[in-house]
């Protein structure tokens, strides 16, 4: 007599909700890791001179280029808001024998993230 | 009026006589207070002598009864039915197990990795019971309370992916078990668990799906013991880079 054993379905990530949303998280990084190469062309483009980088600037303002930096947008900000609802399980700040509630490690979070948000978007449009 | 009844779909596996698990249907009356867990009973009292599964305290303390409920780890005692009523209900043995028979799982693995992290309090030094006994504040003892109300009921083990995919996992419930005895202040054990802990199959095998603690009916959250023992041995790894000479 032996056990039986079932084998892990590869569609166990449809099986509910949150099973979804966690692969859809992992697979934010995609749209992100292509931006960052997109990016990442754009420096060479600027290195070899004016004419190239216009140019680049020209295919980045195409339909399908504008479409696919919204999706990388949303992408970077649902990660963005996933991990920080995840940090108050992470830090864990005590008071004596009281936990620091977890809205507020995740606000304080949040507020950091403003305010660079708002510096950042200083520097670039000022410049 | 008749007596209303409600549908069972029961796993079977009878290892002497199946070469394949398969489904059978029981018929059983429908009560407002009665738990799934009561509804197996009445089946194996009344029905059908053979269905083997595993329960004792049916008030959620022993963690005996824990079964996928249409696809759902939860504890047979303390789910309804009449969250289902009319819908049939699908009872199968826990996920991410091997089947001995029926809705019993073999448990071995679950065993051997819970003893793996050292589940009991290690200190530096032993006292003499003449010097009396470890004394602990409320506030030493608020640290790992809420990690020490692990039932030991494996639904966390059934909800969690990794496990499934990766069996070698150490898992949810070891985990926070050996993070409850590591923030124990009468504990010094932490070099040795970190052994077990620190590792690829360890805590790094986590990528924090987050079921095991909905799942959780002890509210223990295992996915927050872990990612703070990722945190701590990340810090472990910094000061080990910053300086090399002190002790871990």
């Amino acid at each position: 007599m032996s056990a039986y054993r079932r084998a892990m379905p590869s569609t166990w990530w449809l099986r509910n909700r949150a099973y979804f949303l966690f692969m859809v998280r992992e697979l934010t990084s995609v749209p992100i890791a292509v931006y960052l190469i997109l990016l990442l062309l754009m420096v060479r483009k600027l290195a070899a001179g004016q004419e190239a980088y216009e140019a680049y600037l020209r295919f980045l303002a195409t339909p399908g280029m504008v479409a696919f930096h919204l999706l990388a947008l949303a992408a970077a900000l649902f990660h963005a808001v996933t991990w920080i609802n995840i940090t108050p399980k992470v830090l864990v700040v005590r008071v004596g024998e009281n936990r620091v509630p977890p809205a507020l490690v995740a606000g304080a979070n949040y507020a950091a993230w403003i305010v660079v948000s708002i510096l950042i978007a200083w520097i670039v449009v000022r410049s | 009026m008749p007596q209303p009844t409600i549908t069972l779909n029961i796993f079977r596996y009878r290892p002497e006589q199946d070469q394949e698990p398969g489904f059978q249907t029981y018929e059983v009356p429908y009560r407002t207070d009665w738990v799934v867990l009561d509804a197996i009973n009445y089946i194996k009292d009344t029905l059908d002598g053979s269905l083997s599964y595993r329960w004792s305290c049916r008030m959620g303390i022993c963690g005996s009864c824990g079964m996928m409920i249409n696809g759902v780890p939860k504890l047979s005692c303390a789910t309804f039915l009449k969250e289902y009523y009319p819908a049939p209900v699908r009872v199968e043995p826990l996920a991410n197990f091997p089947v001995e028979r029926d809705l019993v799982i073999v448990l071995d693995d679950f065993m051997q990795k819970l003893t793996s992290i050292k589940p009991w309090i290690i200190p530096k030094e032993a006292k003499p019971l003449s010097a009396g006994e470890y004394r602990q504040t409320p506030a030493e003892l608020a640290r790992y309370k809420q990690f020490s109300m692990c039932i030991n009921c494996m639904l966390c083990y059934a909800a969690c992916p990794v496990y499934g995919l990766e069996p070698r996992f150490l898992g949810p419930a070891a985990i926070a078990l050996a993070q409850r005895y590591n923030l124990d202040s009468r504990d010094q054990g932490r070099s040795e668990r970190q052994e077990v802990l620190a590792t690829e199959e360890g805590i790094w095998d986590c990528t924090l799906v987050g079921e095991c603690t909905t799942v959780c009916p002890a509210h223990v959250d295992p996915a927050g013991a872990i990612q703070q023992a990722k945190l701590a041995t990340a810090l472990d790894w910094v000061k080990g880079v910053l300086i090399p000479w002190g002790k871990r």
